[in-house]
């Protein structure tokens, strides 16, 4: 990673001073950051992102007229993640709330300790590891799905999703442990309470308890987990879209840090944080909505 | 569309066998209560571990006894991974046997309610300890020494290209892959441990501080907190990152540095809410009221009346956070920013490497290299993981 600014990253380490001093010029980088920083911000509250300095570098080079404005730019890779993120969370969500079930029913035995390890290990690897082994078992040894996921417009939804499908899949094994583990805690938790043991000796099946009368008390702290888990889809997914190369806001946003392209960098940034604080007001209100007590207070 | 098929037809063939597996149970033991209250989906649970377990061993076998390389290259990484799961379990087993047996009597007792996972897990972290403190002596070669050969193939063959002196062979430009992920070891966990400590250093003594004295301090460093804690960690790292590689250049300071300092005080506000949640409910206890009254100071209450009894949630979200903290900074060096060259770091030596994976199914030796760096990060991640789960179920005292 090269140290300084835009200029500097894009010309390279044998750059002349003039060549650095005229880039700068142009992007407006002579100017004191406060003037800049506000400059930012008085264009972000019109709705108006800026325009990301390579594009700019290029058209004052190059003598192009149509300029993509940083908005133009990032929406088709919004969009991209936003399918990723949909696609894992329409595998993850009933998968591990089913898991769950599973293992808050068959408690402390073999089906539990092995969900137990499993869920334990594919939460503590790093995503890039279990990225790797998904290639490795699933693209180069037994060549199911592409490694790589180069998703362009005007793609049919089957083959987009077939090229999406190994990243959401990487992305399925680190959120569903985490939702998985919550599930059975929150209705684990629960199975003390005295109308499950009334429901018990009313003679009700285990299954029928736990889906009938623990899973609607449980369900504030299993919407908690799922919003937060669908934040770190939209925002922890840098790392997932890296390996695969795909085409949405993170990769893109880790290629704008390397070359310090800072009208880009702001932008990310704030879809990223408006998008992890939505998701968590989402949750608050969405487990307020769940719970009779909370939804008419006294 | 055949696959589906086979699959289809197998869930079939299981679904009958777990009938049939239960309605044998219950003829032949004269149905003993465990057969007949089995419900149906447990009987089909079993057979289909059966089932696995059958394939996983037959597919292990079928590899080893096969001469054909395309088949042995296919099912290499199966087999390796096999083979160290029972290593793995063999050597947690043994651990376990002789923790119980030497060492002082709160030891072996603490040994004897062990699960095999938290064994395996403290074993590794040993094993990693050793490793860091001691790469020097155990590498047998430096970190930034580059040999004339470069690409060497892991596994020590010469007839696949590779060198009995670089038993894991060598990177692009020539560095010995297995100097540098001893010195991996030393370095990135060394970093993650020392930004570990920074973040409680910090994080706790502000939480306990804010949890004593109440009012406007805790007020203003709550706030504080929950701004920084509304964007996401690893894109606030890395923005600040981009700000602080234009000051390290200028300043002349590592970039580690400040990396270091960056995951410090991010992850302190996590170390900031539990600190503060456990000390206000401290702080309401008899014995901090009599202290005040002996007219102690603030010193004395945060460290010997707080601190003490505060011990066990931040012990195990010491582990956790160190965790964390490793998985950042590793994710950070995987994309580029993190731990800087010379150094060697697993996250960078991954991504470095991580195009050879390509080559998994005619050189599988090639591929293991990116896999080896990402398998030392995730193992102990896991380590701690299982330890810390351990510690939790036990001081939770949770039995159901």
């Amino acid at each position: 990673m090269l140290p300084g600014d835009f200029a500097q990253a894009i010309l390279g380490q044998s750059a002349t001073p003039e060549a650095i001093a005229s880039i700068r010029r142009d992007l407006g980088l002579d100017q004191p950051f406060v003037a800049r920083y506000f400059t930012w911000l008085g264009g972000m509250v019109r709705g108006d992102l800026g325009i990301s300095f390579s594009q700019m570098n290029f058209a004052s080079n190059m003598g192009g007229d149509q300029l993509k404005t940083v908005a133009q730019q990032i929406g088709p890779k919004f969009q991209n993640t936003m399918f990723l993120a949909t696609v894992t969370a329409s595998i993850a969500v009933p998968v591990s709330i089913m898991l769950g079930i599973l293992a808050a029913l068959y408690r402390n035995s073999v089906f539990d300790r092995v969900a137990n390890i499993t869920t334990l290990t594919s939460i503590s690897s790093p995503e890039f590891f279990l990225a790797y082994i998904l290639i490795l078992f699933l693209a180069v040894l037994n060549p199911i799905l592409p490694s790589l996921s180069n998703i362009f417009e005007g793609m049919s939804f089957g083959e987009r999703l077939e090229k999406t499908l190994l990243p959401a899949l990487t992305l399925t094994l680190v959120v569903t442990a985490h939702m998985m583990r919550m599930t059975r805690a929150a209705i684990i938790n629960l199975l003390a309470s005295p109308y499950i043991e009334m429901a018990r000796l009313k003679g009700l099946s285990p299954m029928r308890v736990i889906v009938k009368h623990a899973l609607p008390n449980a369900l504030a702290p299993i919407i908690n987990v799922i919003a937060l888990n669908l934040a770190y889809l939209i925002t922890g997914v840098v790392v997932i879209e890296v390996v695969f190369v795909y085409p949405g806001i993170g990769q893109f946003f880790v290629d704008s840090v390397k070359i310090r392209d800072i009208p880009v960098v702001q932008a990310c940034c704030l879809i990223f944080a408006t998008a992890y604080i939505l998701l968590n007001l989402t949750a608050d209100i969405m487990s307020i909505l769940s719970n009779p007590r909370l939804r008419h207070p006294k | 569309m055949s696959a589906w098929m086979w699959i289809v037809v197998y869930l079939v063939v299981i679904a009958a066998l777990g009938w049939v597996f239960r309605f044998a149970g219950q003829q032949a033991t004269g149905n003993k209560p465990f057969f007949r209250d089995m419900p149906y989906g447990v009987a089909f649970g079993y057979i289909l571990g059966v089932a696995v377990l059958g394939w996983i061993i037959w597919t292990y076998i079928y590899a080893r006894t096969s001469d054909d390389p395309t088949v042995i290259a296919k099912y290499f990484f199966f087999r390796v991974a096999v083979e160290w799961f029972i290593l793995f379990t063999i050597a947690a087993y043994l651990f376990r046997l002789l923790g119980r047996y030497a060492g002082t009597r709160v030891t072996r007792k603490l040994f004897r309610s062990m699960p095999l996972t938290a064994a395996f897990g403290i074993l590794t972290i040993i094993v990693y300890a050793i490793f860091a403190v001691f790469a020097q002596w155990i590498a047998p070669h430096g970190q930034e020494q580059i040999f004339a050969q470069a690409n060497i193939i892991a596994g020590g063959d010469p007839a696949l290209g590779g060198n009995p002196d670089f038993p894991l062979g060598t990177d692009q430009i020539g560095r010995d892959i297995l100097s540098r992920l001893i010195y991996g070891a030393q370095n990135t966990v060394g970093i993650a441990f020392i930004t570990t400590l920074l973040a409680f250093l910090l994080g706790g003594s502000l939480g306990f501080l804010a949890a004593t004295l109440g009012g406007w301090l805790d007020q203003l460093l709550s706030r504080a907190v929950d701004v920084l804690m509304a964007i996401p960690s690893l894109i606030f790292a890395l923005l600040l990152m981009t700000i602080a590689s234009v000051w390290a250049s200028t300043l002349g300071v590592p970039l580690t540095i400040f990396m270091v300092l960056i995951i410090a005080v991010i992850d302190s506000t996590r170390v900031f809410r539990l600190a503060r949640a456990v000390g206000s409910n401290i702080v309401v206890m008899d014995y901090i009221e009599a202290a005040k009254l002996r007219g102690e100071g603030l010193t004395y209450l945060i460290f010997r009346e707080i601190l003490p009894n505060a011990t066990a949630p931040l012990l195990a979200e010491f582990g956790l956070r160190f965790c964390f903290v490793f998985l950042t900074i590793a994710s950070l060096s995987f994309l580029g920013v993190g731990i800087q060259p010379p150094l060697a770091d697993w996250g960078t030596m991954v991504r470095d490497l991580s195009a050879f994976i390509n080559y998994a199914s005619f050189a599988p030796q090639a591929a293991s290299t990116p896999l080896l760096a990402a398998g030392a990060i995730a193992l102990l991640t896991i380590a701690v993981n299982f330890v810390v789960d351990w510690m939790l179920h036990k001081s939770s005292g949770l039995k159901e």
